[in-house]
C-alpha cells in the first residue's frame, strides 16, 4: 500500500475560508503542486489553483506552504516531516479570489508608474559584457510576487498606496543601472515607490526562487542613489558647484 | 478519502505564523549577541582603567575601545576617553545595512522573522522620518576608515619592544590580537554597502567614465567582500570585544602577555 500524506488546503474566497484536509498518496519526486493536482483530480475538481509551466519558470504557482512563501512546483513534499500535515494557503498579502488563487493585479498597477527604458543619444549603443552582467541578474525575475507577498511593509503594514515593493525595486534597478539608459528614477523611488519604507530585513531575498540578491544588489544600491540625490549635503554642494544635466525619465 | 474541514487561523499579531521551523532562533541569537556586546562595551567604556600596557615592561598595547587615546583633564571623571570616541565606530555599526536588518528583526520585531506576524497598531514609517539618520552611514564610513589607520598604527606600536635602553622589534600574543582585530575590522569596513556604492556602484557605464576600469575593478572586489558582510560584521564585533578584554586582562596583571618573537 502506497504511503500517504495529509494536505490542509485553503478553500474559500473573499467571503471567508477554511482549511480542508485531504489524503494523498505520496510518490517519489512529488512536489506540492503534484499533490494539489491529485486533490483536484480525485477529491475536489472545483479546487482553484493557478499554475502553468510546472518548472519554476512562469511564477504562477506561488503559495504559502507551512507558512513559507514558495513556488509549489519547486517544493518537494519529501522534505517535510512524514506524518505531519502540509498546510497550503494562498499568498497572504493579496486578496483571495478562490482557494489558492490570489488577485495580484495591484502589482501591475505599480508597474505602470515606472518610466520605461530611455535610450541615451550621446554615445554609441555599445556596452561591455561586464556591464551587462550587473543588470542581467535583475532580468531573471519571473514575477512570482513571492517577494511582494513576504515583504512586511505590504503584508503586515498594508502600505500599498505608498510603497512599491521589492519586485519593482528590482525592475527600477534593471533600468537605472543599465549603461544605455538615460532616465532618472530616484525621485520616483523616494516618493511614489516609497523606498524609505523598506527597512532591509531581507525577507524578499530569502524567498526569491531565482536567487536574485534583491536587497544587496537592487534595494541597497538604489537607497544609496536616493541618499546621493536627496540626503548627502556634500554631493548637493558638488551639484551646485558643478551642475550636470540629468533629465528625468519621460522628459 | 473524505475531505475534512479543520479550523483556519489567519489572524495577524505578534509572533503569529504557520511556520514550523525554529524561526525565533535567529532573532534570539542576534538579540543575545548584540545585547551582550552593548552591555560589555558600555561597562568597559565607563570602567576607564586597565585599557593599556606601557613600556618598559612591554610594548605599548592599547585597547581598541580607547584608541585614539584622547585625555581631556577638564572633563568629569565618568567621561572616559572611550566615550569620546566610541560614538564613531558605534554609529558606523548602528547605521550599517547588515546590523539594521539584524536589530530591526531582533529588537524592534519589525518583523521578528519572514512571514511571522508583528505587533499591530503602530504607525510603521520604515526608514523615513525618525530613521532618516540611517542615511548618515557613508559619513560614519569615512570616520571608520580613519579609525582603521589609527588602529593599524597601534599594531605597529605593539611591535616595538624596549631593549637595553633602546627599542627592538617583537611580537606577542597581544600584538597578534590587535593585528587580527584590525584585519577583521578592515574586512568589515571594506565590505560595506556604502563603500561599494562610492567606489563604483554609482556608475552605470564603466566604459564611459574616467578611470572606469579601475572603478569597475574596485566595485567588483568590494562586491566579493560584500557577499560576506554579515560574517565580517560578527567576527569583527567579537574580535574587538575580545581585543579589549585581552588588554584589560594583561593591564590588570591577571594574564601575562606572552612574547613570541
Amino acid at each position: 500500500m502506497a504511503e500517504t500524506m495529509t494536505l490542509e488546503i485553503h478553500r474559500g474566497d473573499t467571503a471567508g475560508g477554511e482549511l480542508v484536509s485531504y489524503t494523498v498518496p505520496s510518490t517519489p519526486g512529488m512536489v506540492v503542486l503534484d499533490a494539489v493536482h491529485f486533490v483536484q483530480a480525485h477529491h475536489a475538481p472545483d479546487l482553484a489553483v493557478r499554475w502553468n509551466c510546472k518548472a519554476g519558470r512562469c511564477g504562477s504557482c506561488g503559495a504559502e506552504v507551512n507558512g513559507k512563501p514558495r513556488l509549489m512546483c519547486m517544493d518537494r513534499v519529501d522534505k517535510y516531516p512524514a506524518g505531519e500535515p502540509i498546510t497550503i494557503r494562498p499568498m497572504k498579502t493579496f486578496p483571495v479570489i478562490k482557494d489558492l488563487v490570489s488577485d495580484v493585479s495591484w502589482n501591475f498597477e505599480v508597474n505602470k508608474k515606472i518610466p520605461a527604458f530611455k535610450p541615451r543619444n550621446d554615445r554609441p549603443p555599445r556596452f561591455s559584457q561586464e556591464e551587462a552582467d550587473r543588470v542581467q541578474e535583475f532580468r531573471k525575475c519571473i514575477e512570482c510576487f513571492l517577494c511582494q507577498n513576504v515583504c512586511h511593509v505590504l503584508r503586515d503594514h498594508q502600505r500599498k498606496e505608498e510603497f512599491g515593493g521589492p519586485r519593482f525595486f528590482v525592475r527600477v534597478a534593471a533600468l537605472e543601472m543599465h549603461p544605455l539608459d538615460d532616465g532618472n528614477r530616484t525621485g520616483l523611488l523616494k516618493q511614489d515607490l516609497g523606498i524609505g519604507f523598506c527597512n532591509i530585513t531581507k525577507c524578499c531575498t530569502e524567498v526569491c526562487p531565482e536567487s536574485i540578491h534583491i536587497t544587496d544588489n537592487a534595494i541597497i544600491p538604489l537607497k544609496e542613489r536616493v541618499v546621493d540625490e536627496f540626503y548627502d549635503p556634500i554631493k548637493k554642494l558638488f551639484r551646485i558647484l558643478m551642475p550636470q544635466s540629468r533629465p528625468e525619465a519621460g522628459d | 478519502m473524505m475531505a475534512e474541514a479543520v479550523l483556519a487561523n489567519r489572524r495577524g499579531g505578534l509572533g503569529r505564523t504557520e511556520r514550523r521551523d525554529l524561526w525565533w532562533a535567529g532573532p534570539l541569537a542576534t538579540a543575545l549577541g548584540l545585547g551582550g556586546f552593548v552591555v560589555y562595551a558600555t561597562f568597559r567604556a565607563l570602567y576607564n582603567t586597565d585599557f593599556r600596557v606601557v613600556p618598559p615592561d612591554s610594548a605599548y598595547i592599547l585597547s581598541p575601545f580607547y584608541s585614539p587615546l584622547i585625555v581631556l583633564p577638564w572633563l568629569p571623571p565618568w567621561v572616559s576617553p572611550a566615550i569620546l570616541i566610541l560614538w564613531a565606530p558605534g554609529g558606523f555599526r548602528l547605521t550599517c545595512y547588515y546590523y539594521r536588518k539584524a536589530y530591526y528583526r531582533a529588537f524592534f520585531l519589525d518583523p521578528p522573522a519572514c512571514a511571522v506576524g508583528e505587533a499591530r497598531g503602530h504607525d510603521y514609517r520604515g526608514e523615513t522620518r525618525l530613521f532618516l539618520f540611517q542615511n548618515l552611514h557613508r559619513y560614519f564610513l569615512y570616520l571608520a576608515l580613519i579609525f582603521l589607520v589609527i588602529l593599524s598604527i597601534d599594531v605597529v606600536y605593539a611591535c616595538i619592544w624596549p631593549a637595553d635602553g633602546g627599542k627592538t622589534f617583537g611580537i606577542s600574543v597581544g600584538t597578534l590580537v590587535l593585528g587580527t582585530n584590525v584585519t577583521l575590522l578592515t574586512l568589515y569596513t571594506f565590505s560595506c554597502h556604502s563603500l561599494r556604492h562610492l567606489v563604483g556602484g554609482n556608475v552605470d557605464c564603466f566604459s564611459c567614465v574616467a578611470m572606469g576600469q579601475l572603478r569597475h575593478g574596485l566595485w567588483k572586489n568590494v562586491s566579493l567582500l560584500n557577499k560576506h558582510h554579515m560574517f565580517w560584521a560578527w567576527t569583527s564585533l567579537f574580535m574587538v570585544a575580545f581585543a579589549d578584554f585581552y588588554v584589560w586582562m594583561i593591564a590588570s596583571g591577571r594574564f601575562t602577555d606572552l612574547r613570541i618573537l
